[in-house]
């Protein structure tokens, strides 16, 4: 016989008789200290006083049991909600600007917590963590377990078989061995490890099956944390970048021409590769009629792609699915706008700026709002924000409004200041804001700030002389997210080893039966009992179905083809339905 | 041509909620008719202990004590209750049929998988509950299911078509790949196996309360028609093997997802809100699964957990898509 455990809870019963289902480690073990037992289960006389060891030991054994898994995987989804909705910093900047401006009682306390990052908090760290340290006390033991088990024979029956709700009787006269080999055949058949047991006064044919379960249990855990480690690992050996490319201008690969650049921890920021390119064209076509008006059809930029310099350049059509790769760095197109073409004269008559300016899309007909700094303007440095209309239009209110997201009607809509930019001096600052503490706005013939509306060749004065700024065109220009994701190779073995680990964790069905045989007065008592280790099976329908094909056919009526009949039966078509 | 295909596509959508609505009235009829009824006699022999290796936690019933409470039995009242049951069935694979040609006719009439909006993703999802539940009434009988399956699929086809209907458009170039059809797909037919695993569980958890009610009053007279459903165990195993064929298709429908926007945008999690929710319905089947396996939560508390893995497929559904932002929200509206 197996050793027999003392598990505290969930065997009471028959099962008592067994080894533990799963590993002693996973639940059995928990009857250290105190513990969170289940009504019922009769406490333990008060531990003695801990001593460290032992503390340490009794919170090692809390943190890796399936309550506190199970307590885990529910935080961590609990954790997670805020991060879907309230505006993240990684994810939408502007939002998060935005919803401080709404709500300034609630960002103190929301900046404290972490709770504008959320997946990157001290709290969502801490669970995760916890949960890949349980994981792993889980695992290890269980798999040391596993492997001792894993070449097992099939355990000796428990003394009482009548116990398990799996169960049958019968009686036979066929002799007590013909019945036993009968029944290891029929189980050997039917793939299942089998170990007969025999003493004098009975005989006991044992089988089990599907112990490849478990290694498919332990396989889908250890692959979660490869996958994991995986994106860990490709996260902090690349880089995360994003940059915006006026059509007709190029990019080439170095800090400076990054909006945004996060390297990973062990990159090496010199070894960027030297590959530069041109946004030649970009292209984009919306659906302009019928359903789905103003739904973008294509878009696509023509580059032209020198892989390292004094190389031959190469065309290259960029899309949305449709990623550069070049020298094991991805360029991706996320996204794209319009960048309005001014000329600013300053008072004294002179070309102060003159150029596209990027203005960020603000929903889906492409209004897009922007800033334009002159700088280099003299008497007074100058300073426009205000939105870009692609189709202009007016609603009801008067107010302009973009119709559509193609530039069929462009109209610029500014509001002009003067004064000082503070460009020359203070910390960097962000080119789509203004920074108005030392601007003051013109004003028009009311007395208030009045919006410039500016068709596209129109010029407009500024007040008193101050200037004038003109409206040349427009250019696109495409938001691209560049990216080095080096060792990409490990989360996705680690993605496929889970999902071939859970389907054998989940459809293998470990079984256990016994078919217990003894001889009482001449005849032969068979007794049948089965044991599921995992739910999802019907042990009833697998018995019933023993009993059918042990039963000897002359006990029913007499010849095989008796037994042939019986198993084509309803019943019987269930129980072939389990095996598949 | 397109035009052509988009009218039958909208006529079939229109005619399937409606043969389901018939078929949920049909078993409608088939509770009320039970109301009376007795529970069937026990076939299977009374489990001896409650604690099975099956469904440890869930509390086999013992035979009904008293003469009240087994009722005479009413033949002729069971076939008429069983024969507006099988009526309804007929009527959900009618249903069924007509669904499944509207959802064609739709991707036919926009020349592309039909999953580009809200509207096209609620028409794929609802018909593969159906087909779920249809497979799994010939594998396991699970006709009993029917009232609930037919009810939900009514409600979802009916908001549909009345609600989120949009016509025909194109697809946004983001959606332009052949990882469209992987990641929706899978992620279709693990949200239609949710559905029969979440109905399933609430038939559960209904049955179980049953079961208690009349452990605890054994002469109460045990009528109607949840009494002519199997055991709680055994609708609990069914909605465990639901779960257990829905669970690793949705982990592997994450993580194709996770896959596709390594391809498009260059990071395998970007943690959009879209990507929250997937991971949180992940998450909480995960516990689902576990919980099965933790003392003290098979059972009843496992089935919850279950509902609630369902409620948040659902959010991530209705809830992000309507409020939503970040990548995804181009399926929207
Ligand atoms: C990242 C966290 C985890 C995830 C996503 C996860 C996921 C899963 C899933 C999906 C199953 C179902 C497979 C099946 O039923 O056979 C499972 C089973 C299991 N998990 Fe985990 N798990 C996690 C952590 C843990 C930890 C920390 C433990 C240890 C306490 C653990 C112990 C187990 C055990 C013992 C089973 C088998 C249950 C059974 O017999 O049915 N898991 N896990």
């Amino acid at each position: 016989m197996p050793p027999r455990s003392d598990r505290p809870d969930d065997y009471a019963g028959p099962l008592d008789q067994l080894e533990p289902l799963e590993p002693p480690d996973t639940e059995t073990e928990r009857s250290g200290p105190p513990g969170d037992r289940p009504a019922g289960v009769p406490a333990k006389p008060a531990a003695p006083a801990l001593r460290p060891v032992e503390f340490a030991r009794w919170i090692w054994r809390q943190l890796t049991s399936m309550r506190t898994a199970l307590v885990l995987l529910f935080l961590l989804a609990i954790a997670s909600i805020p991060g879907s909705l309230i505006p993240q910093e990684r994810i939408d900047p502007n939002a998060v600007l935005a919803f401080k401006a709404n709500h300034p009682s609630l960002t103190p306390l929301f900046d404290r917590i972490g709770m504008f990052a959320v997946f990157n908090s001290v709290w969502f760290s801490a669970i995760y963590i916890l949960l890949m340290l349980s994981l792993v006390g889980c695992i290890v033991p269980r798999a040391r377990v596993y492997a001792k088990n894993a070449r097992a024979r099939p355990p000796n029956a428990p003394r009482n078989l009548s116990r398990f709700p799996a169960y049958d009787a019968w009686e036979t006269a066929e002799p007590r061995a013909v019945a036993a080999a009968r029944a290891r055949d029929l189980l050997a058949g039917q793939r299942r490890r089998v170990e007969v047991y025999e003493t004098a006064d009975e005989t006991v044919v044992s089988a089990e099956k599907g112990y490849l379960r478990e290694a498919g249990n332990l396989l889908f855990h250890v692959a979660v944390l490869i996958v994991l480690i995986g994106f860990a690992v490709t996260g902090l050996y690349g880089f995360k970048g994003s940059a915006a490319v006026i059509s007709g201008q190029g990019f080439s690969d170095t800090l400076t021409q990054y909006a945004d650049f996060t390297p990973g921890g062990r990159y090496d920021t010199a070894s960027l590769p030297p590959f530069q390119f041109t946004v030649d064209d970009f292209n984009v076509s919306w659906k302009r009629s019928g359903a789905g008006v103003g739904t973008p059809l294509t878009f696509n930029a023509d580059l032209s792609v020198t892989s390292r310099p004094g190389a031959k350049p190469s065309n290259y059509d960029l899309q949305v699915n449709h990623p550069l790769n070049v020298d094991g760095v991805s360029v991706f197109l996320v996204g794209h706008g319009y960048a309005p073409v001014v000329t600013v004269r300053d008072g004294k008559g002179r070309v102060a700026f003159k150029g596209p300016v990027i203005f960020l899309p603000q929903d889906s007909s492409f209004t897009s709002f922007g800033v334009i700094k002159v700088p280099d303007a003299s008497p007074t440095q100058l300073g426009f924000e205000g939105y870009f209309f692609p189709t202009a239009a007016l609603n009801n209110a008067g107010q302009p409004y973009s119709a559509f997201p193609d530039a069929d009607n462009p109209v610029l809509s500014l509001i002009a200041y003067k004064g000082d930019l503070g460009v020359d001096s203070g910390p960097p600052q962000s080119v789509y804001v203004l920074n108005k503490d030392h601007l003051t706005p013109f004003t028009m013939g009311n007395g208030k700030p009045e919006a410039l509306l500016l068709r596209e060749g129109k010029t407009i004065a500024l007040p008193g002389g101050a200037g004038s700024i003109k409206f040349d065109g427009y250019k696109r220009w495409v938001k691209l997210q560049i990216s080095h994701s080096p060792h990409k190779i490990v989360p996705l073995v680690g993605v496929l080893l889970a999902i071939a680990g859970l389907l054998g964790s989940l459809f293998i069905r470990p079984r256990r039966t016994w078919v217990r045989l003894r001889t009482v007065d001449g005849r032969t008592v068979v007794e049948a009992a089965a044991l599921d280790r995992s739910s999802g099976g019907d042990p009833d329908a697998h018995i019933a179905d023993v009993a059918r094909r042990l039963r000897p056919a002359a006990d029913v009526d007499g010849g095989e083809a008796g037994i042939t009949a019986d198993c084509a039966t309803a019943d019987s078509a269930t129980e072939t339905k389990e095996h598949s | 041509m397109t035009e052509t295909f988009a009218h039958i596509s909208n006529n079939a959508l229109y005619s399937a909620t409606f043969i389901y609505v018939l078929a949920m009235l049909a078993h409608v009829v088939e509770w009320s008719m039970a109301r009376e009824l007795p529970a069937p006699a026990v076939t299977a022999r009374p489990a001896l202990v409650s604690a099975g290796g099956v469904t440890r936690g869930v509390t086999a019933l013992p035979p009904a004590g008293s003469a009240a409470a087994r009722a005479p039995v009413d033949d002729d009242g069971a076939e008429r209750s069983d024969r507006f049951g099988r009526i309804g069935l007929s009527l959900t694979v009618l249903g069924l049929l007509v669904h499944a040609v509207g959802v064609v006719a739709r991707g036919i009439a926009a020349q592309r998988v039909p999953w580009g909006s809200m509207y096209e993703f609620a028409i794929t999802g609802s018909l593969a509950v159906v087909v779920a539940y249809v497979i799994l009434v010939r594998r396991y009988d699970i006709r009993w299911l029917g009232l609930l399956v037919t009810g939900f699929v009514s409600i979802v086809l009916g908001i549909a078509v009345i609600v989120l209907y949009r016509p025909v458009g194109p697809l946004v170039p983001a959606l332009h790949s052949y990882w469209l059809l992987i990641h929706v797909s899978s992620a279709a037919i693990a949200g239609g196996a949710f559905a029969v695993g979440a109905l399933a569980s609430v038939l559960f958890l209904l049955r179980s309360r049953l079961e208690a009610k009349a452990l605890a009053n054994p002469d109460a007279p045990r009528t109607g028609f949840l009494w002519r459903t199997p055991p709680a165990e055994a609708i609990d195993r069914v909605a465990y093997r639901v779960h257990a064929f829905a669970f690793p298709l949705w982990t592997f429908a994450v993580m194709a997802g996770a896959i596709w926007a390594q391809y498009a945008w260059g990071k395998f999690w970007g943690w959009d809100p879209k990507e929250v929710w997937a991971f949180i319905t992940w998450v909480v089947y995960a516990a689902y699964l576990h919980a099965r396996a933790t003392a003290g939560w098979r059972g009843r508390a496992a089935a919850y957990v279950a509902l609630l893995g369902f409620a948040t497929f659902l959010f991530n559904f209705v809830g992000i898509n309507l409020f939503g932002t970040g990548l995804h929200s181009y399926s929207g509206m």
